[in-house]
């Protein structure tokens, strides 16, 4: 049965990066298709206020 | 002395590139210390250690730079942080200007995408996979502080979905011949590979390359995969996964102990596998694992690497990889300079799996390590940063890494205590691992050079001989020129090793007595 790992297995592998840059420079120098995103803390890092969101979501 | 900061409200930088401008920063002439980060309620209390506190700092927000200077004089301080901007962006170049602030917009972008790599600070960590996951992407979790609730539930969830979570606290896999994390640059070929230990995967990947044969996948699962808990949920649909894809011929396993129940449900499931297994689970019992049905079981690393290819491929086995006469020659010689004081081993790895096997094989042949992570608990370290006798320090633990990189990306710390050892005049033997791969150190031996050659310097000094004793983990196609490596090492006078196995084999040469 075909899954979305078995899917993965069978590449090409297309990469969302959220954190540590590095990770997106190395997998691009291996022709990998990623996609950076410019992370930072929800809610601006306010514990409160991320409680909140996660309520509404 | 002299101190300062800044706070830059909303700009947020990952760590490493944190980590990159403190130490460009900590060189210069005159800086005592610095502190560049980020402002986590962790982070805050860093600060306030060193003797940074303020109003604003401790109403500063993870999303908020703090950079701390403390230093011989207010020009200097003031020099710096008026500059911080310069500091920022010299380290900068690679940063990406896209406009995609969440993985949704990353999404929208790529719609096919199929792995999120994830390696944001704990707290946020399971959120953000969470949401991978209901998207339909696999997830490469390299984030650790990660709950093991947290991590449960979005195993499960993953398994339901068909997808699979490698981590959290994954350091390295292979998916189709790319690397993600810390990894080698290893051929495709017939071996599937299933690691919850990082650098244990790194090595047999390594030395499976280095043999002639090449990998399929290798697949991280975290270091918390194998616990009673999580009870081998990435493990099993790896190897669900493995089992069923077409390139995979033989599997095998690299990990530390599992729980006993999760090796109990781990070995029920290899034996329905359809490919043969291979499983060197460090430090367990050989008794427990060996006669299982389609289950081959491998002391060491090493052992493993053989035994895979060989089942691989169908011929007859690879030879045992001993000590060559020439290397215990070279063995008999470094002992004989030694002074009548010296007697003890203090190995200072980056490597975890490494500082794990290394006691393994040590304890095999009749010593006892002292570590801060021992394989026995009655030879824990009080205190880190204190050997006692035969000590092997696992420099990549939470204790020296939380603010401060791996020392598989900076050598620092361990060059501090390769001095502080070389201070010992009963220490007779170094041993120090060397972690080539994608996102380690571009030049690992040379960070430490300048450390060896002093210490072996002061050991001459004081009329002893030091004996330095390393390991590279390692590929020729690794962006790190190996061969240069290994030639910097050999220069300086150390016994360079291919392998843990084969370097910890050394030293238990290296401390048998006459």
């Amino acid at each position: 049965m075909e899954t979305l790992l078995s899917k993965l297995l069978s590449g090409p592998l297309i990469a969302i990066n959220l954190g540590l840059t590095l990770f997106a420079v190395s997998l691009e120098q291996q022709g990998v298709e990623v996609v950076r995103v410019d992370w930072a803390p929800p809610a601006g890092g306010d514990q409160e206020m991320m409680d909140l969101l996660e309520e509404l979501l | 002395m002299a101190s300062g900061f800044v706070i830059r409200k909303n700009q947020y930088y990952d760590s490493v590139f944190l980590m990159s401008v403190n130490r460009r920063i900590s060189e210069v002439k005159g800086v005592q210390q610095t502190a560049v980060l980020m402002g986590s309620p962790t982070n805050k209390q860093l600060l306030l250690e060193i003797g940074v506190q303020d109003d604003q700092i401790k109403a500063a927000l993870p999303n908020d730079l703090i950079v701390a200077v403390i230093a011989e004089t207010p020009a200097i301080v003031e020099n710096i942080l008026g500059r911080l901007d310069e500091w920022l962006e010299a380290i900068q170049e690679n940063t990406s200007s896209l406009n995609v602030r969440t993985l949704e917009e990353g999404l929208s972008k790529k719609p096919n995408a199929n792995l999120a790599v994830i390696s944001v600070p704990g707290e946020y960590a399971a959120r953000e996979a969470k949401i991978a996951l209901k998207a339909g992407l696999n997830v490469f979790l390299f984030s650790d502080n990660v709950s093991i609730e947290d991590e449960l539930e979005l195993k499960k969830f993953s398994a339901q979905q068909g997808l699979l979570v490698m981590g959290p606290d994954c350091g390295t896999s292979l998916i189709g011949g790319v690397g993600i994390g810390f990894a080698n640059v290893v051929r495709r070929g017939p071996i599937g590979a299933i690691g919850a230990a990082g650098t244990g995967l790194q090595e047999f990947t390594s030395q499976v390359n280095n043999a002639g044969s090449g990998i399929s996948h290798a697949i991280g699962t975290g270091s918390h995969d194998l616990s009673e808990k999580i009870a081998g949920l990435t493990t099993l649909s790896a190897l669900d996964a493995l089992d069923a894809d077409k390139q995979t011929r033989v599997i095998a396993i690299i990990s530390k102990p599992p729980a006993p129940s999760t090796l109990a449900t781990l070995i029920k499931r290899i034996e329905t596998c359809k490919k043969p297994v291979v499983g060197c689970f460090l430090g367990v019992d050989p008794g427990l694992i060996s006669g299982k049905p389609n289950l081959q079981s491998a002391r060491t690393i090493d052992d493993a690497v053989r035994i895979a290819i060989t089942c691989s491929n169908g011929q007859a086995g690879l030879p045992a990889g001993n000590l060559t006469h020439e290397e215990l020659d070279t063995i008999h010689k470094e002992k004989k300079a030694w002074s009548s004081e010296q007697k003890y081993l203090r190995g200072i790895l980056a490597g975890g799996t490494f500082c794990y096997q290394s006691q393994q094989i040590l304890r095999e042949a009749g010593y006892s390590l002292f570590s801060n992570s021992p394989f026995d608990q009655k030879y824990r370290l009080a205190d880190p940063d204190h050997s006692i006798e035969h000590t092997i320090v696992d420099m990549g633990d939470d204790y020296y890494t939380v603010g401060k990189p791996h020392p598989m990306i900076d050598g620092t710390l361990r060059k501090r205590r390769i001095l502080v050892e070389s201070h010992d005049p009963r220490v007779a033997v170094l041993y120090l691992d060397f972690i080539l791969g994608y996102n380690a150190s571009m030049d690992p031996v040379g960070e430490l050079l300048d450390a060896i050659l002093e210490a072996k310097r002061i050991s001459a000094q004081r009329g002893g001989a030091l004996t330095i004793v390393a390991s590279v983990c390692g590929t020729e196609t690794d962006p790190q020129d190996i061969n240069f490596q290994i030639k910097m090492l050999t220069e300086a006078g150390v016994l360079v090793f291919r392998s843990n196995a084969l370097a910890s084999a050394a030293c238990c040469e290296l401390l048998e007595q006459g």
